[in-house]
This record gives C-alpha cells, sequence and structure tokens, in this order.
C-alpha cells in the first residue's frame, strides 16, 4: 500500500471517483483527530485525580494500596505490547507474510490480555485492602481514571480480535490495512496514557502518598 | 449497588406512569403532566397512522432512515430539532404563566422545577445543537466542493445517538419524573443523596449519548473542511460560514469531554456509590461545576458561531456585495474559539476563590467582546452601499445585529464579577443568555432554515410570512425577556416557582404576554411552512439559484442531486460562484462525463438509534437484563457493520449526462430575473447578471 501517492495536499485536484471516507489521507488524520478528543476526555479525568489525591477521607492511600511488583510487569507488558504492534505494521509495510504479521498480532493481543489480567488481579487486591470507589473520593477519583485506561485496552484488545477475523474474511486489503494502522496508532496512544497514569498516579502515589 | 431491591422490570410499575397520578389525586398541576404525556403519546400515534395510511413505510425506510446522504441526514437532524423546538417552547409558555398566575400558580414546585430543567436541556441540546448541525450537514459540504462529509456512516451514527437522547426525553414525560436540578444538574443536589429518582438518571443519559453524537459530528466536520475541499479551495477561499463551522467542529472535539466526564462521573456516584461530587467521604461538587462549565462556555460559542456564520452568507448575500473584511471575520472567529475556554469561571464567580482569579476571568470574558464587536462592524460595512433586499433572512440578520447587541452589553456588565456578585442567580441573568441564544442563534437558525429551503426542497418559503414571523419573534423575545431584566434588578431570584412580592407581578405579566406573542411567532412559523407547500408550484426554483448566491451550493440544481457535482468545480477566488456568473463559467457542460462512487444505504444508524434508546431506558429505570442486551446488540451491530464489503454504488455516466443535459435545457428556456422580482412565481432560481 502506498500512503503518500492517494493522499491530497489541501486544495489540490482529487480523484473524482474517490469516496473521501477510504482515501487513506482522510482516513488516518480523522483518526488522530478522535485521540485528541480522547486525549482531552483522559486530561479532565487526569485534571479531577490530582484535584482529588489528598481526599482519602481517613481510608487507605496509595502506600497502602499499591503494588509496584505488579506495576512494573504491568507496564513492561504493555509497553512490550508497543514494540510488537510496531513490528507488526512494519510487517505490514513490507507486504510480509499474512503468517507473519498474524504472529505479531496475536502477541500484541496476549501482552494487553496479560496486562488486563494483572490489572484486575490488582484491583480485586486493592479491594481486600478496603480500596473500593465508595470508600473516598480518592478512590472514586482513582477508580474512574485507571479502569478507564483498562477499558480502552479491553476495546482495543476486542478491535484486535475482529481484525484477525478480518485478515481471514476479507483478506490483506487496503480496508484492513488502514484499519490495522488506526489500531496500532490506538494501541501506541494507550501505552502513552499508561506512562501518564504510572508518573501521576502511581509514581507520585509513592512519592507524595 | 441497589440492583437487588428491584423486580425483573426494575423500578418501573404502574405508578411510574404519568397518568396514574392525575388518576389518583387530580389537580391542575397533574392535568397539565398528563397532557404533556397524552400529547407525547397521540402524536407518535398520529404520526404511525400517516405513515401507514399513505403507505410511505418503504419510502421513509430507503430515502431516509438508511440514508447517508449528508443532505438527507441534514434535514433528518432539523426535522428532529423542530419536533424538540415545539416542546422546549410550549415549556417556557407554560413557566411564563406560571409566574404571571403567581402567587397563586397552578403547578406544584417539583413539577415547575422539571419544567425549567427540560427547557433548558432541550433547548441547548435538543434544538440548537440538531438545528445547527443540521444546517451544517446541508450546506457545508456544497459550500467546500465535496461530494459527501468524510465519514458517511458515522455522521449517521451521530445522528441515531441524538436522536434517540431526544426520545429518551420524550419518553420522560409518559413515564416517570424528569430531574428537577435544571440544565446544568449541579450535585450534590442531583446526586443520589437529594433526587433518589430517575429524573436525573434521564438526564445523564441523554447528555451522554447526544454528546457522543455531538463530538463524533466534530471530528467529522473537522476533516470534511480539512480533507475533503474540492480543487482550487483554498482555506481562505472558503465562505465565511464554513470557517466558523470549522471552529465550531473544533470547540465540539475539545469541550465535549468535559461534558461527558462531569456527566459520567455524576452516573458513577448515582449507580455505583462513588464519591466525586457527594458532600461526605472527600466529595468535591465544585469539580462538577469547573468541569460542566469548561464544556458549558464554549458550548455557548459552538452554538454561535456557525449562527454568525449564516448571518455572514446572509448580509452578503441580501445585500449583493462581497462581505467586508472577511480575513478579519476569521481571525476574529478564531479569536473567540480561543477565548472561549479562557472565561467558564464566570459562571461561578460566588463560589468563593480569591478576587485576583475573579478579576482575570472577568478581563478574559470582557476580551470576548473585542472580535464580536469587530465582527458586528464588519456586517454592518457589508450592508453599507449594498443593495439590500428585506427579504426574511435579512430581516432576521437586521434584527440579530440590533437585539444580540442588547444581550452583548448585558453580557459585559456581567462579566465585572462585583456587579455579578448582586445579580448572580436573578432573572437578570435569565434575561441575558436569552438575549444573546434567542437573536444570536435561534435567529440565525431561522435565517437560514429560510435561506437554504429552497435548495434543500426545490421551492421557496412564503417570504410574506416569513417576515411576519421574524417580526412577531422580535417583539414576542423583547416583551418576554426585557422585563426579567428589570424583575433581576429588583432581586426576583431565577427559577422560583412563585414569589410573595407582588412588585415582581407586572413584569412577569408582560413576560407572559410577550409568550404568547412568542406563541404567535411559532404559529406564523407552521402557517408559512404549511401555505409554502401549498403554494409550491409557484414558488420553484429548479435551477437552483433564487437569491443570485454568491458560493457553490447555488451552482447546483434544486433540490440537489444525491452526487452535489457532476464534476467537482475548480474554485478559482472567494465567492466562487458569484466569479463563475460573471465570467461566464457557470452553467457549462462539464468535458466528459465519469461514473461517480457514492456510498450504499446503511441501515446502522437505525439499529443505533433503537437500540441506544433501549440501553438509555434500561439503564433509566434499573432494568439490568435489558441494558446487557441491548449493549450486546450495539456492539454486534457495529462490529457486523464492519464486515460489509460493498459499500459502494456507483451512479453511471449516462445517467449523469441524462440529468445534467435535462437541467441545462431548463437553464436554456429560464427567464433571468433581477432582484425586483426575487419574491415573483418568476423567479425560477435563475439570476439575471446585475453589475
Amino acid at each position: 500500500m502506498n500512503l503518500s501517492s492517494s493522499s491530497k495536499s489541501p486544495g489540490s485536484i482529487g480523484n473524482a471517483h474517490e469516496a473521501a471516507h477510504r482515501d487513506p489521507a482522510v482516513v488516518i488524520f480523522g483518526f488522530w483527530v478522535f485521540m485528541m478528543s480522547d486525549l482531552i476526555f483522559f486530561g479532565v479525568v487526569f485534571a479531577i485525580y490530582i484535584t482529588m489525591v489528598g481526599a482519602t477521607a481517613g481510608g487507605p492511600g496509595p502506600k497502602e494500596l499499591f503494588d509496584f511488583g505488579s506495576l512494573f510487569a504491568q507496564t513492561m507488558l504493555l509497553l512490550t505490547s508497543s514494540l510488537t504492534v510496531g513490528i507488526a505494521t512494519v510487517t505490514m509495510r513490507h507486504e510480509r507474510s499474512r503468517a507473519s504479521f498474524l504472529f505479531w498480532v496475536v502477541i500484541t493481543l496476549l501482552l494487553g490480555i496479560g496486562f488486563l489480567t494483572l490489572e484486575l488481579y490488582d484491583f480485586s487486591e486493592m479491594a481486600s485492602k478496603g480500596g473500593v470507589p465508595s470508600r473516598s473520593g480518592y478512590l472514586s477519583a482513582f477508580f474512574g481514571l485507571v479502569p478507564l485506561h483498562g477499558l480502552h485496552v479491553t476495546f482495543g484488545c476486542l478491535w484486535m480480535l475482529v481484525l484477525i477475523a478480518q485478515v481471514f474474511t476479507m483478506g490483506m486489503g487496503q480496508v484492513v490495512k488502514l484499519r490495522f494502522l488506526r489500531l496500532a496508532l490506538f494501541w501506541h496512544f494507550l501505552d502513552l496514557i499508561w506512562i501518564g497514569i504510572f508518573s501521576i498516579v502511581y509514581f507520585g502515589g509513592w512519592v507524595y502518598g | 449497588m441497589s440492583a437487588t431491591e428491584h423486580g425483573w422490570l426494575g423500578k418501573l410499575s404502574w405508578e411510574s406512569l404519568v397518568f396514574s397520578n392525575f388518576l389518583e389525586s387530580p389537580s391542575i398541576n397533574e392535568a397539565v403532566a398528563s397532557a404533556a404525556g397524552s400529547l407525547v403519546i397521540l402524536a407518535s400515534i398520529a404520526i404511525l397512522g400517516l405513515l401507514t395510511w399513505y403507505r410511505l413505510w418503504g419510502p421513509l425506510w430507503r430515502d431516509w432512515l438508511t440514508s447517508t446522504d449528508h443532505k438527507k441526514i441534514g434535514i433528518m437532524y432539523i426535522v428532529f430539532a423542530i419536533v424538540m423546538l415545539v416542546r422546549g417552547l410550549l415549556e417556557g409558555m407554560v413557566m411564563r404563566a406560571q409566574q404571571a398566575a403567581a402567587p397563586d400558580g397552578f403547578l406544584h414546585a417539583d413539577h415547575f422545577a422539571q419544567l425549567f430543567s427540560t427547557h433548558g436541556t432541550i433547548m441547548v441540546f435538543f434544538v440548537a445543537v440538531p438545528f445547527l448541525v443540521g444546517l451544517i450537514n446541508f450546506a457545508m459540504p456544497l459550500q467546500i466542493g465535496a461530494r459527501d462529509v468524510a465519514f458517511p456512516v458515522l455522521n449517521q451514527i451521530s445522528l441515531a445517538v441524538t436522536v434517540s437522547s431526544g426520545i429518551l426525553l420524550m419518553v420522560s414525560l409518559v413515564v416517570g419524573q424528569f430531574s428537577t436540578g435544571g440544565w446544568s444538574a449541579y450535585p450534590p443536589y442531583t446526586g443520589g443523596d437529594f433526587s433518589p429518582g430517575v429524573g436525573p438518571d434521564y438526564w445523564i443519559w441523554a447528555i451522554v449519548f447526544s454528546g457522543a453524537g455531538t463530538t463524533l459530528t466534530g471530528i467529522n466536520f473537522t476533516v470534511t473542511v480539512y480533507k475533503c475541499r474540492g480543487p482550487g479551495m483554498h482555506l481562505f477561499r472558503m465562505p465565511l460560514f464554513c470557517w466558523t463551522v470549522l471552529c465550531a467542529s473544533i470547540l465540539m472535539i475539545f469541550a465535549m469531554p468535559p461534558l461527558s466526564v462531569a456527566a459520567l462521573m455524576l452516573g458513577l456516584d448515582r449507580y455505583l456509590d462513588f464519591h466525586f461530587f457527594t458532600n461526605d467521604l472527600g466529595g468535591n461538587m465544585m469539580n462538577y461545576a469547573n468541569l460542566f462549565w469548561l464544556f458549558g462556555h464554549p458550548e455557548v460559542y459552538l452554538l454561535v458561531l456557525p449562527a454568525y456564520g449564516i448571518f455572514s452568507e446572509v448580509f452578503s448575500t441580501y445585500s449583493a456585495k462581497t462581505l467586508y473584511g472577511y480575513k478579519s471575520l476569521v481571525i476574529a472567529t478564531m479569536c473567540i474559539a480561543i477565548l472561549s475556554f479562557t472565561v467558564w469561571l464566570h459562571h461561578f464567580f460566588t463560589m468563593g476563590q480569591s478576587p485576583t482569579i475573579n478579576i482575570a476571568f472577568g478581563i478574559a470574558t470582557m476580551l470576548i467582546a473585542v472580535p464580536t464587536g469587530v465582527k458586528v462592524y464588519d456586517w454592518m460595512a457589508t450592508m453599507y452601499r449594498g443593495r439590500i433586499r428585506f427579504t426574511t433572512p435579512m430581516v432576521y440578520a437586521i434584527g440579530f445585529l440590533i437585539l444580540f447587541v442588547i444581550g452583548g452589553l448585558s453580557g459585559v456588565i456581567l462579566a465585572n464579577p462585583t456587579v455579578d456578585f448582586q445579580v448572580h442567580n436573578t432573572l437578570f441573568l435569565v434575561a441575558h443568555f436569552h438575549n444573546v441564544l434567542i437573536p444570536g442563534v435561534l435567529f440565525g437558525i431561522l435565517a437560514g432554515y429560510n435561506y437554504w429551503f429552497p435548495k434543500a426542497f426545490g421551492f421557496r418559503l412564503n417570504d410574506k410570512l416569513g417576515r411576519l414571523s421574524a417580526y412577531l419573534w422580535f417583539a414576542g423575545f423583547m416583551l418576554t425577556f426585557f422585563p426579567l431584566y428589570v424583575a433581576g434588578l429588583l432581586g426576583m431570584p431565577r427559577r422560583s416557582f412563585t414569589y410573595a412580592d407582588l412588585t415582581f407581578k407586572p413584569y412577569m405579566i408582560v413576560a407572559f404576554i410577550g409568550a404568547m406573542v412568542v406563541l404567535a411567532a411559532l404559529i406564523t412559523l407552521v402557517v408559512q411552512f404549511l401555505v409554502s407547500i401549498r403554494d409550491r408550484h409557484k414558488t420553484r426554483v429548479p435551477v437552483g439559484d433564487p437569491w443570485d448566491g454568491r458560493s457553490l451550493e447555488w451552482a447546483s440544481p434544486a433540490p440537489v442531486p444525491a452526487y452535489n457535482f457532476v464534476e467537482l468545480p475548480t474554485v478559482t477566488d472567494r465567492d466562487e460562484f458569484s466569479e463563475a456568473k460573471e465570467h461566464g463559467r457557470a452553467y457549462q457542460r462539464p468535458k466528459n462525463y465519469r461514473d461517480i462512487e457514492l456510498p450504499k444505504n446503511n441501515p446502522l444508524g437505525f439499529i443505533l438509534c433503537v437500540t441506544s434508546g433501549i440501553l438509555m431506558f434500561a439503564l433509566v429505570w434499573y432494568i439490568w437484563w435489558l441494558a446487557l442486551i441491548s449493549a450486546l446488540a450495539i456492539l454486534i451491530a457495529v462490529i457486523a457493520s464492519t464486515f460489509r464489503k460493498e459499500t459502494e454504488y456507483i451512479i453511471p455516466a449516462s445517467q449523469l449526462e441524462k440529468d445534467t443535459e435535462a437541467w441545462l435545457a431548463l437553464v436554456e428556456k429560464s427567464e433571468a430575473v433581477s432582484r425586483d422580482l426575487e419574491d415573483s412565481p418568476r423567479n425560477v432560481g435563475y439570476s439575471k447578471l446585475e453589475l
């Protein structure tokens, strides 16, 4: 697939045949704009979290609740998955075999599921120590922010499953390729959000908690 | 979680129906509520009956509900908005009647509170937004020379969730009670402790779903303006309307998320016992106020900027002059869009923060008056020495110019924190924001409706009745809201269902008379519509350019064919169509006809409308099994639609040739009419060149 030849600069003469919603430049740009909006969504939730850091209302705080060993593992899983999704993108761009592409997508999917499993385990551990959202404003903010990222990862995993099915039913055509490119962008985006969560929620909690 | 307390129908029971209260304890209050509920049911039955009688289900499904055509989606948005407008206006009338009748009113406090909550929610989210989105959908792709918006199916989905949220609001008239917490739904009052009923849940889900629709619309429009402009259409050659659309879309992308976050967090507080905004356990309700207005203020400009765009088109077209100060208008629009994010705190100057903060936000607020002033002068300069025709849109535009400036000035007064402390939460504020929203947004919408109607349907609206309606709107608006300024200065609190101090009474009576005039304006609008349909054979404009239009949307036949342009026009200048007419480039035969590919119909939007409606209803009434099923249905429908392979259909070149030749033949034999004959049957949409 050649992205540059079909992308048109603003004002240039486009292909009258091509419907806009299939033009790679339009589709990818649209996804960037969506991520911009999603970033604001996360940003606002981050802001609420920061204002509520002290609002533990006598309940457990970061120091009592966080398991840094598990968090380190989660971070590694997610960062590695960003690498593997990158490799999958390169395989696709260089038109390598469908098997090698799918291999890297499946690895990414497994890493994502691993991350989610550990995260859920962490939440249940927190709950057993009394760290539930109904306990305090702080914990509400925590459970408003971190699972929001987890939901995004879940959605990404679901997307990957659908895409794997589509590789088989629709083939590696432009439609599927474009969808994968957007998924890869989304996946990297979630990595960035996780870095924000790690720095502000977990590392911040470790420092100030 | 309180899920276990309820049966398989959740909180729903016989007592939830509005009529049960009336049967148990008949009173005028309950009669009004029951009448409203019956009206919803009867109107729905009537519509379903008429559709069946005239055998319109097939065409409705094929031509509208599954359509991905931006023009049809735009029209559906507008129809929806008009239905909601009628409800919102009637609610306003009932409230004015109550306050005029007070202290011996006929409504209970709770019912009055529901009225002002739904009135505000509906007018902002289900009238102003969808009406503007509809007009933008219709006109913007035509103006930039595009075949469609960037993502036609996404467009359909946005419409679907907006409409299902609106239907949810209609359902709240019949089943259960709506929120009593105002359109801004401030916690802790709307939290579970103080509002245990379903009211705030109705509000939350309607806001979350329609908000998602608006965000997606913003993305769609932004990408369309950036990436789908026709050949030669540089950004600075776009009609000003498109610039305001771009700015408003950017506001949608950035300003809707805080609202969604606020509503969802309120939902978590209510459903899952979170403590974001509660009084106890570290909740902070001021976070809600900040989030809400972080959305709420940009929202105001999200509404008014496209209206500015419509007025710009109207001033320029009906003055037969190019827009004065185009670049300054673009820059002013951008400035307003950016400044709109820096003023949200002026909605709660009385929160208790330091004077320094209040001053900063007060100054930022006053600064917005500067670019707005630039615009007002540009519009006046556009009219200066122009050949002005007082058509309906132009009458609205001139009314806007005068009345909006008054509203803007009262805004500058309110921007001063010391003044705001005095009039905070009084009717002065109510008068102010109606004074900007009615002349600013509503007049803009109605001007746009009259302006683009012939383009959409192929015949003109009756201009005489249109002007009459406009003048009635002016009179009604002034009579209703100017007394509220005085009552507010006298200290009458907003949202009061009664009062003991009879000083307020005369103002309330005048306001009620004003409300009746507004009702007359609305009725005139309906009559204008019906009369125009009756007379449609005398007002047809098939050639497509009834107003001597200046931008590309007028370059195609009316109604516009599905493909918009046979050959995408190559733009060489601003006011492209005027240029083309002047230099004889208009109405030309394309060099060659080529097949056009368009998106096929898609049932996804309709499916999502139904399933999301059921999902919201189930969530409101704690019917968990139904919520789960409908959520799964949404997921499956979306995933299934991504497996569709054939998503386009081809309009063959032969068809295009046939259409175009017929149209060109029509142009050939039509008489070009001068502007003096604009309102006569001789105007078939072929404008005479008058230099």
